[in-house]
């Protein structure tokens, strides 16, 4: 094993001395990474009930969510919420982000604070803070203010991407532009955009992503016909305790790891 | 508390002006206010007889060029130079044509199809300036174009865009600190410091006629020491009467600026009075610095006066040590008399 003794960085320590690390490094991803994985061969049980290991397997849960549907209305409507959330937090947050950076204001700083309180605050007062509002507008059950909600809580997350994508961005070459005959508008999206657009995207399937997982809010504002699948999952799971939810659980999985890792590869693009 | 305060500046037409002082002197302030970044308070910016004050950048026709470069990463190197013309509506025929001449002057006509990224530093200052003066502004600004570059490319570059100004004509506002840059360059250069222009001349009266301390002191190398205002109303040092064109009618002290490439050594009888000043004085320090030797010499047991002589093979009977006795001489037409905003007696 000469791998052991090759030093593992400039700092001269062996890959040796650094085993200890490594192990406890794999330890503490695999905390990270098991439970979210112990529902997939849950999911392909063919159990009236949730049970791990599964003794008999099938695919019988899948068919189950698609012949469901009260499931696929809900599926449906997380994507729409999802998509709408994504369309309207993407530009807003980008904005606000933009501004702020560029206006080198006193405040900026505060008001960027305050645009970010949504991530700080626990979801759960946001959730009945937003429930006794909406009571009042009549906004409770509707997809307009389960869209409005989500993208209070996906604006911070567009914000902070797009401020670092800003950070690295020479900003001199929007004067360029604008010396050069540009309006400030034309240069921000002939100039500016495409060199942050790896990061615009980014945002915008994290804003997706904050919808589709959302379930707090979820809970308190949607309901009925507008529920969404976090929502009906919750509810399912209270209620009746069924291998359905492992199903619809390791397709979310899907879905979300796949965005995750498409912002990944996004993210790593505009270096 | 102003960045800038009444400066009062023209630029002719076809001139490259230089403005130049230490950081923080609102040079940069004032460029940025002639292309239009940031809004005065209060005053003028006029454009031939146009006021522009109120006009956006966007409609000032100014070429701009910075010191981060500030070329388009997502373009080649002819999408970059092609940008404001674009923005003009220039028919794609005259537009390719104007690029390759912008190419040719800045010497990268094989270079059109590359990318920003596959540039020296060097060439990306090029292209910065070919896309600035491609659409012909009334005026190119420069913002410290240069100071990204190592000394030589630098000392390079100064030349070439001298060449480059001279070929297109364009009159060019050029912001720098460095004041070797501003006297290679420029047909005039404004010093500026504590937002106001200390004085505003040729490179040669800049140097040799500097009309305040701060302008003597921040260009080149110099020594300054104090006068004494006789009762006949002419100047003298330790008795050696000086002469000068300057009016001394107001209550003011009086200095001797000494450049040290001016001061000779010399043999004490060798010496005119009616034609030299002579300095007799210690050597305190000698330093070997190649092409000269740079020393500093007590005088009158009081004042510091540093001077410079050749290394060459007839100079080395000079070579001095510390605390040799030595008299150094200088030439009456090369004495400049400024007046002294405090006494400096160190």
């Amino acid at each position: 094993m000469s791998w052991l003794k090759k030093s593992a960085s400039d700092t001269q320590i062996t890959h040796g001395r650094r085993l200890w690390l490594y192990a406890s490094a794999a330890i503490i991803m695999l905390l990270l990474v098991i439970p979210t994985l112990i529902v997939i061969p849950m999911s392909f049980s063919d159990s009236q009930y949730l049970e791990f290991p599964p003794s008999n397997w099938s695919m019988r849960w899948y068919y189950e969510y698609f012949e469901s549907a009260r499931w696929m209305r809900a599926t449906a409507t997380s994507f729409q919420v999802g998509f709408l959330t994504m369309i309207l937090a993407t530009p807003l947050g980008t904005m606000a982000a933009y501004a702020l950076f560029v206006s080198g204001h006193k405040l900026a700083r505060v008001v960027f604070t305050f645009l970010i309180t949504p991530m700080i605050v626990p979801v759960i007062l946001i959730a009945i803070g937003i429930f006794y509002a909406y009571g009042k507008a009549g906004l409770n059950n509707t997809i307009p203010g389960l869209v409005l909600a989500h993208t209070v809580l996906a604006i911070p997350l567009v914000m902070i991407v797009i401020t670092a994508a800003l950070r690295t961005y020479d900003l001199n070459q929007e004067r360029v532009a604008r010396s050069l005959g540009a309006t400030r508008t034309k240069a921000f999206f002939v100039i500016t955009l495409p060199q942050i657009k790896f990061s615009v995207v980014t945002s915008a399937l994290l804003s997706f992503l904050t919808s589709f997982d959302e379930v707090i809010v979820a809970i308190f504002v949607s309901g009925g016909s507008n529920a969404t699948l976090t929502k009906h999952m919750f509810a399912a799971l209270r209620d009746y305790i069924d291998p359905t939810i492992a199903s619809i659980s390791t397709l979310m999985i899907l879905i979300s790891t796949t965005l995750l890792l498409a912002t990944q590869i996004f993210g790593s693009k505009e270096k | 508390m102003y960045a800038l305060d009444t400066v009062d500046l023209e630029v002719k037409s076809g001139e490259f002006l230089t403005l130049l002082g230490p950081s923080g002197s609102g040079k940069t302030t004032l460029l940025m206010a002639i292309a239009g970044f940031n809004r005065p308070d209060a005053g003028s910016i006029r454009f031939a007889d146009t006021e522009m004050i109120l006009t956006p950048p966007h409609k000032r026709d100014v070429g701009m060029v910075f010191q981060s470069y500030a070329l388009f990463p997502h373009m080649t190197v002819s999408e970059n130079i092609a940008f404001p013309l674009k923005l003009r509506n220039v028919e794609t025929k005259e537009k390719k044509q104007r690029v390759q001449e912008a190419l040719d002057t800045v010497q990268l006509s094989d270079l059109g199809n590359r990318n920003i990224d596959q540039l020296s530093g060097g060439q990306r200052q090029r292209v910065a300036l070919a896309r600035a003066f491609v659409f012909k502004p009334q005026i190119l600004l420069m913002d410290e174009p240069l100071s990204a570059l190592d000394k030589k490319l630098r000392e390079h570059m100064q030349i070439e865009l001298k060449r480059i100004h001279e070929q297109l004509g364009v009159t060019t506002v050029y912001v720098t600190h460095d004041q070797r840059e501003a006297l290679t360059m420029s047909d005039r250069i404004a010093v500026i410091n504590d937002g106001k222009i200390a004085q505003i001349d040729t490179p040669h009266a800049i140097y040799n006629q500097p009309s305040n301390q701060f302008v003597a002191d921040f260009i080149g190398e110099s020594s300054i020491l104090p006068l004494t205002l006789e009762a006949d109303n002419k100047l003298s040092f330790s008795g050696q009467n000086i002469r000068t064109d300057v009016n001394l009618n107001s209550a003011r002290q009086w200095g001797l600026l000494v450049r040290p490439e001016r001061l000779f050594v010399a043999d004490k009888n060798s010496l005119s009075i009616d034609e030299h000043l002579i300095f007799n004085g210690i050597v305190r320090d000698f330093v070997y610095q190649g092409e000269t030797a740079y020393a500093v010499a007590t005088i009158n047991q009081s004042y510091e006066l540093a001077f410079r002589f050749g290394t060459d093979a007839s100079s080395t009977e000079h070579m001095m040590q510390t605390g040799d006795e030595i008299t150094l001489g200088l030439n009456r037409h090369d004495t400049t008399v400024i007046p002294l905003e405090q006494i400096d007696q160190s």
